[in-house]
């Protein structure tokens, strides 16, 4: 591992190289290097430098607020904290997963589909696909999904229509592509008309057709050099997921299974009511963001990758055909018991676009989706968890209420930060292999930022008022003297050189 | 994709409601949505977060398109012009400028967008769980006011006559 390079011994006397903000991810993270005379790497880091305090804002809110407020978090997955805060809100009014009404919980799904469907869509066509069809090095200007659309018109239109089809599902689910209210307190407040479902049978076959040609995209893209593209950014690591009863890809409900780096089965099937008695969070002084770990395993050894890949890795198998398929072909390219690969996130990714494809299509098969059984009511709780796996990976929601139902407190482990020490260690990685002793170049930081792309981050924090958000690159000398400086505004995208 | 009830004139308003005055497009849809139906009846209202590429694909099939958003560049509590079709790196970044999501329906679809116009609103408080500030509310009371006014009169030529330049 490279966890050498996370601290340097003398940082007084390195150069220093900073990318800040880091590229087609969303939200705002910077990348500092520290280089001695030679440009050997002597410290690599993540940072996530936004501080949200999210959770005090929910703090003193009535609960029933919350599944409509937590959208706010991320312009992104919405829909993924919105389910999560539902699941927990269920249990304040008295009611488990298992008790809440068909025709809900298969709304819910449904909507959850639709969000990882798009959510995959923007991050591997609008964001990856960019370094995966033109090169890591390629030239800056075409490393964009305009570029991906004039050379590759097809895989570029077919992904903008993915990510459309699955925001059409959370429109008919929810009324709104962003910041519907479709979920409620132990159920849903609607089901859907003949009409909205023909309108979105209408379109799944070539969803899935198309789905299916994406997989295979990958898959060619990842064995047409697969030395390199097994080995970038990766480390072993292991893997979180939920999983249900019978260990199925499970993205909506189920238990929390850990397996280590050796495919070995550490817990299963955790209650995620009690995930704090097995997960505790790091604070480190360089970063906002936490790094959590598995309590008996300790800090060096407990922390765990999540998200896609982590899915495939700890499932036993996917329910929907199709996508077992591509499973079975993703787990075969390794001799391990599991699929290491950084790079392999996006392979991985696609598969679930393809499971979510063929889900949606189950579902809208179900006569329960047009059902009117919506909600269940119980006797009211004081403590709610509630946990999906959103996009980027396990998504935890806990609150605490007081008698008049006002949030008293409010914890939310996002995927993210699950993957803060995974990210971290994979810039250390590549820093180590592809920069190490190098004449620093675009090209190369870019080897960082596509290493976090993999990952598909959200430090979201949503806010874009036009003139906002600039982009700054600067690279510091071992005086700590600004020696090269690149300035982008976002208003215009405008690049200048500004020293 | 196949569309449904696709409506000749879009309203497609992008802003976060928790941030401050970022809420200020937002709230000036759920402005506009309370006004008669008879205003109304061409009307489709879209909302996001930001605006990106796909949104290329709401502009097909309208007459005139309305893009609306907070700006801290605004000198005027409200200003409005017509956009044209342009490249810019906002691409590269997941929040689009209107005029390159017209780029990329010019691009894809081989076709030439719809007129579309932007309405910025002046914002200057984006801080999250803040309120509208004070000059937000009075861009907003201003911008209601003025969509009201084009909504009486959704034609190309009535709407270019109001830009600000």
């Amino acid at each position: 591992m490279y966890e050498h390079l996370e601290t340097a011994q003398s940082p007084e006397n390195l150069k220093r190289v900073v990318i800040e903000p880091v590229s087609r991810v969303e939200g705002h993270g910077k990348v500092t290097l520290l280089l001695d005379d030679n440009n050997h790497v002597k410290q690599a880091r993540l940072h996530i430098v936004e501080f949200r305090g999210f959770e005090r804002f929910i703090q003193g809110r009535p609960y029933w607020e919350l599944p409509v407020l937590v959208q706010r978090l991320c312009g992104i997955c919405p829909v993924s904290h919105h389910l999560a805060a539902a699941k927990a809100i269920d249990q304040l009014v008295g009611i488990d997963p298992e008790n809440l009404p068909p025709t809900a919980d298969k709304m819910r799904r449904l909507q959850h589909f639709g969000q990882v469907l798009q959510s995959h869509a923007l991050h591997f066509f609008h964001l990856a696909s960019p370094d995966l069809l033109f090169g890591f090095s390629s030239d800056i200007a075409k490393r964009n999904i305009i570029a991906v659309l004039g050379e590759f018109t097809e895989i570029g239109l077919q992904g903008v229509k993915l990510r459309k089809f699955g925001q059409e599902v959370i429109r008919m689910v929810s009324g709104k592509r962003i910041h519907g209210s479709s979920s409620i307190g132990g159920g849903v407040n609607k089901s859907l008309t003949k009409e909205e479902r023909d309108y979105l049978l209408a379109d799944v076959d070539q969803m899935i057709a198309w789905a299916e040609d994406s997989v295979a995209l990958i898959a060619k893209v990842h064995c047409s050099n697969k030395p390199y593209h097994d080995e970038f950014a990766t480390i072993k690591s292991s893997y979180m997921g939920l999983v249900g009863k019978d260990g199925s890809l499970e993205l909506y409900h189920g238990g929390l299974r850990l397996k280590n780096a050796e495919g070995n089965t550490l817990f299963d099937h955790i209650d995620y009511c009690k995930y704090n008695d097995y997960i505790h969070e790091e604070v480190r002084s360089w970063s906002y963001m936490k790094f959590p770990y598995f309590l008996s395993l300790g800090q060096q050894d407990g922390w765990y990758r999540v998200g896609p890949l982590a899915r495939i890795n700890v499932c036993d198998y996917i329910s929907t055909p199709k996508a077992e398929v591509a499973r079975q072909q993703l787990m075969a390219i390794t001799d391990e018991k599991m699929v290491h690969s950084t790079l392999a996130y996006h392979w991985a990714r696609l598969i679930e676009i393809l499971h979510c494809a063929e889900a949606i299509k189950d579902l809208l098969h179900d006569p329960d989706i047009m059902g009117t059984d919506l909600v269940a009511t119980g006797v009211k709780r004081y403590e709610g968890v509630g946990v999906i796996e959103a996009p980027r990976g396990t998504l935890f929601h806990h609150y605490q209420v007081d008698d008049n139902g006002i949030v008293t407190k409010a914890n939310l482990i996002v995927s993210t930060t699950s993957n803060n020490h995974a990210m971290n260690e994979s810039v250390r990685q590549v820093a180590a292999t592809y920069l190490d002793g190098l004449e620093i170049t675009e090209p190369l930081l870019n080897h960082l930022e596509v290493a976090i792309r993999a990952y598909d981050p959200c430090l979201s924090c949503a806010t874009h008022a036009l003139g906002k958000m600039p982009m700054e690159v600067e690279l510091v000398n071992a005086q700590g003297q600004v020696i090269n400086q690149v300035f982008k505004s976002t208003s215009q995208g405008d690049i200048e050189k500004t020293l | 994709m196949k569309q449904m009830q696709v409506k000749p004139i879009l309203i497609l308003v992008y802003g976060n409601l928790s941030r401050g005055d970022d809420a200020l497009a937002p709230l000036l849809l759920e402005q506009v949505q309370n006004l008669p139906e008879t205003l109304l009846e061409k009307i489709e209202c879209l909302t996001d977060f930001q605006l990106q590429i796909e949104h290329a694909l709401d502009l097909q099939n309208r007459e005139l398109v309305l893009f609306a958003d907070a700006s801290v560049a605004n000198q005027q509590p409200v200003e409005f012009s017509q956009l044209n079709p342009a490249y810019d790196n906002s691409y590269t970044t997941h929040a689009m400028n209107p005029a390159a999501v017209m780029q990329v329906y010019q691009d894809t679809l081989k076709a030439v967008p719809p007129p579309c116009f932007l309405l910025t609103l002046q914002g200057v408080e984006f801080e999250l769980g803040a309120g509208l500030s004070v000059i937000a509310e009075q861009s907003l009371s201003q911008a209601t006011e003025f969509v009201t006014q084009l909504l009486k009169s959704p034609i190309l030529e009535v709407w270019q006559e109001h830009c600000s330049a």
